[in-house]
């Protein structure tokens, strides 16, 4: 086998294992998501398709695929049917560069270790900054071509929301590249080995917990959750952008916002958790566990605090986030110029 | 290979950036300025130049296009139903000057790099980089750099000043 086939063979495999374990996280975080804030409200959550409703994903996956397809007639029928893949797709493609392991033999069974992310490109963070800022395309057409004032209003609100909350995001970030000295995850990741104070890992989250916070509220609201998911508000927009769709084409917002929320998690986990490091070294286990320590703090905001007003978001975004993320980021110059670290 | 690749973005770029005028709808037409964006950010994938190609989606396909997407949706712009009139002699008169003179400009160009077409250089190790790019802004190209930022302030205090007439 040459070496070129070998690279490739081992590519598509990632990628199929990458994209695959999306597509289940997808499925199993909605069961996650129910379950945990039904303990939350004493409730039982899903408990009749198998043990501990287990399999409920499947019965709701089985049911979206074979419910009627429904195009209202008064719609603007190409981008209502581009929408949902606009916004599906970029979701996927932004976890392309995170690194969620060191490397790996697969227990002896391959002949050389092969390193545990698809991509290492030299501009990672702003790659999966840019793909993200892709995403809002797909709520916002459908919004529009739904051709219907609620949905036409939530996908308003979410190009605003988005907007917004992506510059206090990438400042938040700036932090930590300032200390690393390069856009490259991978070496974002390595900078974080080691201790800080034993036992206190040497992860951002403790060097920059201010930037972190700032970074998992900005990853709040650029997912459309609670408390920022006006885009969607139930109660006062009729499910906003998507109120028009049916079966998968419905499913696939609901896909694209679950993989975000993984994606965001998966950032959060790289850049300020130390990504896959962990006792015994780097691991995905380690990866999975932080990841999913995030996924559930995003659901506990979800079953804690109630949806903000619009004005209040606003205020929120630009009043407060951005101030705290600049003061942030010139505090942190500053003292990474008087002790002379970073990059 | 490569010269596929290339022709292949320059043929969506330059279809779309004419569907972006001919379009009736206006969210339509920002819809195809976003895949000539595109096309472009693929066009410096191939010069090597990454950090531009992210600068190119994170910026302008990412947010400048949002914000023009949300502006035509907000004013909530009807179809246009007025077909081009090729009775209005004064537009096709400066609408064709301009053409002949684009074209004009191109051929000329071409006529003169004609000569000293130079073999392309293989890029410099670490072409492309962040740390290259970013090191040149802040020395060789400091002074264009930061008059660029001057401009912009100007152009946010502009806004500001517009946005806030009646404190003034």
């Amino acid at each position: 086998m040459s070496e070129l086939m070998e690279a490739l063979i081992t590519m598509l495999v990632k990628v199929g294992v990458v994209f695959a374990t999306l597509l289940f996280v997808a499925a199993y975080l909605v069961w996650l998501e129910r379950k945990v804030i039904a303990d939350i409200q004493v409730r039982w959550g899903p408990t009749r398709v198998g043990p501990f409703g287990l399999l409920q994903p499947i019965a709701d996956g089985i049911k979206l695929f074979f419910k009627e397809d429904l195009i209202p007639g008064h719609v603007d029928r190409a981008l209502f049917l581009l929408a949902p893949a606009l916004s599906v797709i970029p979701a996927f493609l932004a976890f392309a560069v995170v690194p969620f392991g060191g490397t790996t033999t697969l227990f002896g069974l391959l002949p050389k270790p092969v390193p545990m992310y698809l991509a290492d490109i030299d501009v990672g963070v702003l790659y999966v900054f840019g793909i993200t800022s892709l995403g809002v395309y797909g709520i916002v057409l459908a919004g529009w071509s739904s051709n219907n004032k609620y949905s036409l209003l939530g996908g308003l609100r979410s190009s605003a929301q988005m907007i917004s909350y992506e510059l206090s995001m990438s400042l938040s970030v700036v932090g930590v590249l300032l200390l690393v000295g390069s856009l490259r995850l991978t070496d974002i990741v390595r900078s974080q080995e080691g201790f800080l104070l034993w036992p206190l890992p040497k992860w951002f989250v403790f060097i920059q917990p201010v930037g972190f916070v700032i970074f998992f509220t900005c990853a709040l609201a650029e997912t459309n959750r609670a408390p920022f998911d006006l885009p969607e508000a139930e109660t006062e927009l009729v499910a906003g952008f998507h109120s028009e769709y049916s079966s998968m084409k419905f499913a696939m917002f609901f896909m694209a916002e679950y993989i975000n929320m993984a994606t965001a998690s998966a950032m959060a986990t790289t850049l300020f958790l130390g990504g896959p490091l962990g006792p015994l070294g780097p691991s995905p286990v380690w990866f999975v566990g932080k990841v999913l320590v995030l996924l559930f703090v995003f659901i506990w905001f979800r079953a804690s605090l109630p949806r903000f007003r619009y004005d209040q978001l606003m205020t929120f975004g630009w009043k407060r986030l951005l101030p705290l993320a600049f003061a942030n980021l010139i505090v942190t110059a500053v003292a990474a110029a008087a002790l002379g670290m970073g990059g | 290979m490569e010269l596929a690749i290339f022709a292949g973005l320059a043929a969506v770029a330059a279809v779309s950036g004419v569907l972006v005028v001919i379009q009736r709808h206006a969210v339509y037409s920002a819809l195809f300025l976003i895949i000539t964006m595109g096309a472009l950010a693929g066009l410096y994938i191939l010069l090597e130049a990454h950090f531009v190609w992210a600068v190119q989606v994170l910026v302008y396909a990412g947010a400048i296009m949002v914000l023009f997407l949300f502006v035509i949706m907000l004013l909530n712009l009807p179809r246009e139903d007025v077909p081009w009139r090729p009775d209005d002699f004064r537009r096709i008169l400066i609408g064709g000057a301009l053409a002949v003179v684009l074209v004009g400009e191109l051929v000329l160009a071409l006529l003169f790099q004609a000569g000293e077409q130079a073999p392309a250089l293989p890029a410099s190790p670490g072409f492309g980089t962040t740390e290259t790019i970013g090191r040149l802004l802040f020395t060789e190209f400091l002074f264009p750099f930061e008059v660029t930022s001057v401009i912009l302030l100007v152009a946010i205090v502009g806004a500001m000043v517009l946005a806030k007439k009646q404190l003034l």
